[in-house]
C-alpha cells in the first residue's frame, strides 16, 4: 500500500490561520507573562506556540513552518534549558540556597511597576523548551511523511 | 465514589495490560497510554478526593480554612503527564521509525536481537 | 556561599552544558570540546563531593530554600556520592572515547547533548532525597537513554528499542503506582519523611505491597530475575560507546534505587523483601551466566554477564548485614569500571580484528598485543582473579555470606564465578589465541587509535588500582555501608534534630 500523501490545503484554513497566527502568538506569549500568579504559564504558553507553528505546517507545507521557526527546534530546547539552568544559579551569590527564587523591582516611567525574577527567566525557557520539544517531534513525523 | 473510582482505575490497569498483551506494536502503544493514565487516575484518589474546594488560602488568613483538595498530589499528576507526554511523544515516532524499518508492527516478528 | 552547592552541582553541571552543546548542535568541534571539558569537570566536582561528604558526612541541600519535608531536598551520603563519582568518572571515559568513535551523523543528530543529559538523570537520581523527584530523574535519563540507543537506526537497534522502551515504561509505570500508594498512606514524599511516617502505619500489610511494588519495579531497571529480558535483547545494539555506558551506568541506577528504598524506607518486613532479593539473587547470578555460556558474539556475552553480575550486587542487600553492603557496594564500583572497559575493548576488536563474531575472529594477540592485555585485566578482574578488584568484591561477599551460613549462596556465587571464567577464557581463545580464520573480515581502514587506548587504559588501570588499595576503597564502602545500615542519621540530616 502506498502511503497517502499529506495534502489537506484548503483555501479557508489558509486564510483563517495568517489572520489566526499572530493572534495565538500573542495569545501564547500572554499565557506566558500572567502565568506565575494566575493560570498559565510557560508550559501552556509553549504548547500554545508550538500549535501555531503546527498550523502553519497544516495549512501551508512543512517548509513554511521550519522557515517560520527558523532555528532548528531542538536549538531552541537548547537555548530554552540553559535559561532555566541558569535561574538556579542568581541565588548562590545572595547567599542562598541553590534555586530559591530572586525578585527584583524595576519602576519604568510609563508601564509603572514592573516585576522581574528567576521564576520568570525559568519560565521563559521552559516555554522555549516546550516549543523546541513539541515541534521536534511534530516536524519528525511531517518529515517521515514527505521523503 | 472513592469505590468507583477504584474500580474504574482497576479497568483501566486491566485493558492497558490486556492491551501490552496484543501482538501488534500499536496496541502497545496505547496500552502504555493506558497504563500511565491508570497510575494518574490512582494518584488523584489516594490523595483524598475533594470537591469544589480549591486549596486557596483566603484574604486577610494564614493558612488555609476547612477542608481542601491536596494541591501536591495535582502537582505530581501534571508533572507525571507532562513526563508521560514527553516519553510516550518519543515512543511513537521510535514506533514508527521501527515500523518503516522492520517493515511490520507484528511484535512477533521483531525477534532478531533475542 | 555555602559548600552545600556542591550536592547540586554534578546535576547543574551537565544539565547547563548539554544545553549549551544543543544550542550550538551543528558546531562539530564545540560539541567535542564541550563534551570532554565538560564532563572532566563534572569529574572534579563530583570528587569535591566525594570528599567533603566523607569528612563531615551527609549533606544536604534544599532547593529552592523549601525546607523539607515540603520541599525537594538534594542529599548526598556516601553511597550517593560513590556513586555520583562512579557516574562522573565513566561519563569522563565515554565522552573521550567518543571523541575518536562517534561519526559525525550522530553528532549532528545530538550525542553529546544526549549523553550530558544523561549524566545528568543519572546524578539527580542518585542525589535526590525526594521519592517522586527520583521518579522524574528515571524519566529524563530514560528518554535520553531511548534516543542514544537508536542512534544509527538500524533494524536490530529498533527492535532492540521496543522492548527497552516498553519494559522501561512498564517499570516506571510501576514505580508510580507505588509512589501513589505511599503519598495516599503517609501523605509525603521526602524519602526521609516516609521513612519515619510508615512505621505508625496501622496497615503494616500494606507496606509490605508497596515494598514490593517498588521491587519490581526496580527490579526490571535493574534487569534482575526474572525481568531482564530487555537486556540481553537490546545492550549489543547501540554504538560501542553508548553500550559501555549503559553497561556501565544504568542497571545501576536500578541497583542503587533497590539499596537506597530497602535500607531507608522498607526495612520493618526484611524477612519478607530480603529473602525474596536473596532468591532473585541467585537467580539473576545463574541466568546471566549460563545465558553469556551460550553466546559467541562478544557484546552479547558482555550483555549476559552484566546481568550476573547484578546479581552479587543484590546479594549484598539481601544477606544486609554491613560487611554484605560494603561487599555489594564494592561490587558496584567494581563492575560499572571492569564491564564499561570491557564494552570499549570490544569496540576496539571490531575496529582492528573487523567483527564482534567470536567465529570470525582470530590471531588478535599476534597482531596488537596491547589490545590483548587491556582486556585480559579486566576479564581476569570479571571473573575475580586476585589481585584485581573484582577478587576483592567477591571475597568480602562470599565472607558475609558465611557469616550469616548461606552456604548454598555462596556455593552459587562461587560457580558462578568459576562460570564467568569461562567466558572470558573463551573470548580470549576466540579473538586473541587462535588462528586468524579465513577469509579474514574486512578491517576498517586503520585510524590514530591513542586517545581509545588511553580512555581504556584509564579503567584498566583502575580496576588495578582498586584490587592494590583495596583497603582505601573498603573503608569508603564501609562508611556508605554503616549509613545505610543506620538510616537515623540520614532522617536527621535530612529533616533536623528531634524529628525522630
Amino acid at each position: 500500500m502506498k502511503p497517502r500523501r499529506f495534502n489537506m490545503r484548503s483555501l479557508i484554513l489558509n486564510t483563517g490561520s495568517s489572520l489566526l497566527l499572530p493572534l495565538l502568538v500573542l495569545f501564547s506569549l500572554f499565557l506566558l507573562f500572567r502565568g506565575h500568579d494566575e493560570p498559565g504559564g510557560g508550559f501552556i504558553g509553549g504548547l500554545v506556540a508550538a500549535a501555531a507553528v503546527a498550523l502553519k505546517l497544516f495549512a501551508e507545507d512543512y517548509k513554511a513552518a521550519r522557515d517560520m521557526l527558523r532555528v532548528h527546534p531542538l536549538q531552541l530546547v537548547g537555548i530554552g534549558l540553559v535559561l532555566a539552568a541558569l535561574a538556579a544559579l542568581p541565588a548562590l551569590f545572595f547567599g542562598q540556597s541553590f534555586f530559591t527564587a530572586q525578585w527584583w523591582s524595576v519602576d519604568l516611567p510609563i508601564f509603572g511597576h514592573l516585576k522581574l525574577s528567576t521564576p520568570l527567566l525559568f519560565d521563559i525557557g521552559v516555554f522555549l523548551g516546550v516549543i523546541g520539544a513539541v515541534l521536534t517531534v511534530v516536524f519528525t513525523l511531517a518529515e517521515a511523511e514527505h521523503s | 465514589m472513592t469505590t468507583l473510582m477504584a474500580i474504574l482505575i482497576g479497568t483501566f490497569y486491566a485493558a492497558a495490560i490486556y492491551m501490552m498483551l496484543r501482538r501488534s506494536v500499536v496496541k502497545l502503544v496505547i496500552g502504555l497510554i493506558l497504563l500511565s493514565n491508570a497510575a494518574n487516575l490512582l494518584i488523584f484518589t489516594v490523595a483524598g478526593l475533594e470537591r469544589g474546594t480549591p486549596p486557596l488560602i483566603p484574604k486577610g488568613q494564614d493558612v488555609i480554612v476547612g477542608a481542601a483538595a491536596d494541591p501536591l498530589a495535582q502537582a505530581v499528576i501534571l508533572t507525571s503527564i507532562v513526563i508521560g507526554f514527553g516519553v510516550l511523544a518519543f515512543a511513537v515516532v521510535l514506533i514508527h521509525r521501527a515500523c518503516e524499518v522492520v517493515q511490520t508492527d507484528d511484535m512477533n516478528e521483531m525477534k532478531g536481537t533475542d | 556561599m555555602d559548600l552545600e552547592v556542591l550536592v547540586a552541582l554534578p546535576i547543574i553541571i551537565p544539565l547547563l552544558l548539554g544545553a549549551i552543546s544543543l544550542t550550538v548542535l551543528s558546531n562539530h568541534n564545540a560539541q567535542r570540546w564541550i563534551g570532554a571539558v565538560g564532563t572532566a569537570l563534572l569529574l572534579f566536582s563530583a570528587t569535591a563531593l566525594l570528599l567533603q561528604t566523607k569528612e563531615h558526612g551527609i549533606q544536604v541541600l534544599e532547593v529552592g530554600s523549601w525546607p523539607a519535608p515540603f520541599g525537594i531536598v538534594l542529599v548526598s551520603d556516601m553511597l550517593g556520592a560513590i556513586m555520583v563519582m562512579l557516574a562522573s568518572t565513566l561519563g569522563f571515559i565515554t565522552a573521550l572515547y567518543s571523541l575518536k568513535t562517534i561519526r559525525k551523523r550522530f553528532e549532528r543528530f545530538g550525542y553529546y547533548p544526549l549523553l550530558h543529559l544523561l549524566l545528568a538523570g543519572v546524578n539527580g537520581a542518585f542525589l535526590t532525597g525526594d521519592i517522586f523527584n527520583l521518579y522524574v530523574w528515571f524519566e529524563v535519563l530514560l528518554v535520553a537513554s531511548f534516543a542514544l540507543l537508536i542512534l544509527g537506526g538500524e533494524r536490530a537497534q529498533m527492535e532492540g528499542a521496543i522492548k527497552y522502551v516498553t519494559l522501561n515504561l512498564l517499570s516506571s509505570a510501576l514505580f508510580l503506582t507505588a509512589i501513589g500508594l505511599t503519598y495516599g498512606l503517609v501523605g509525603t514524599l521526602n524519602m526521609a519523611d516516609i521513612a519515619v511516617k510508615l512505621g505508625s502505619v496501622d496497615d503494616q500489610k500494606m507496606v509490605t505491597v508497596i515494598g514490593s511494588l517498588f521491587l519490581i519495579a526496580f527490579a526490571i531497571k535493574a534487569a534482575a530475575f526474572p525481568l531482564f529480558f530487555w537486556l540481553p535483547a537490546s545492550y549489543h545494539t547501540p554504538q560501542v560507546a553508548v553500550s559501555a555506558i549503559f553497561a556501565g551506568l544504568l542497571t545501576k541506577v536500578g541497583v542503587y534505587a533497590l539499596y537506597r528504598v530497602f535500607t531507608l524506607i522498607f526495612t520493618a518486613d526484611t524477612g519478607f523483601t530480603h529473602e525474596v532479593l536473596l532468591w532473585m539473587a541467585v537467580f539473576t547470578m545463574l541466568t546471566g551466566v549460563l545465558g553469556a555460556a551460550a553466546q559467541f558474539e562478544i557484546r552479547r556475552i558482555l550483555s549476559f554477564h552484566s546481568i550476573s553480575q547484578i546479581g552479587y550486587m543484590m546479594l549484598g542487600l539481601a544477606l544486609f548485614t554491613p560487611l554484605a553492603l560494603i561487599g555489594g557496594i564494592f561490587y558496584i564500583v567494581h563492575h560499572s569500571i571492569v564491564k564499561s572497559s570491557l564494552f570499549l575493548t570490544s569496540g576496539l576488536i571490531y575496529r582492528l580484528g573487523g567483527s564482534f563474531e567470536l567465529k570470525k575472529l582470530g590471531g588478535l594477540y599476534r597482531k596488537h598485543p596491547g589490545l590483548a592485555i587491556l582486556f585480559f585485566i579486566p576479564a581476569l578482574s570479571l571473573a575475580g582473579v586476585p589481585p584485581l578488584s573484582g577478587f576483592f568484591a567477591k571475597f568480602i561477599l562470599i565472607k558475609a555470606g558465611a557469616e550469616v551460613d548461606s552456604w548454598w549462596a555462596i556455593g552459587i556465587a562461587l560457580l558462578v564465578g568459576l562460570l564467568t571464567l569461562y567466558s572470558m577464557i573463551k573470548i580470549w581463545n576466540e579473538a586473541f589465541w587462535k588462528a586468524t580464520p579465513e577469509p579474514t573480515p574486512p578491517v576498517p581502514a586503520p585510524t590514530r587509535n591513542v586517545l581509545i587506548y588511553f580512555s581504556i587504559g584509564i579503567l584498566a588501570f583502575i580496576t588495578v588500582a582498586l584490587g592494590i588499595f583495596a583497603q582505601s576503597m573498603y573503608e569508603i564502602a564501609e562508611i556508605a555501608a554503616s549509613q545505610l545500615l543506620n538510616p537515623a542519621a540520614y532522617i536527621e540530616a535530612v529533616l533536623g534534630r528531634g524529628s525522630q
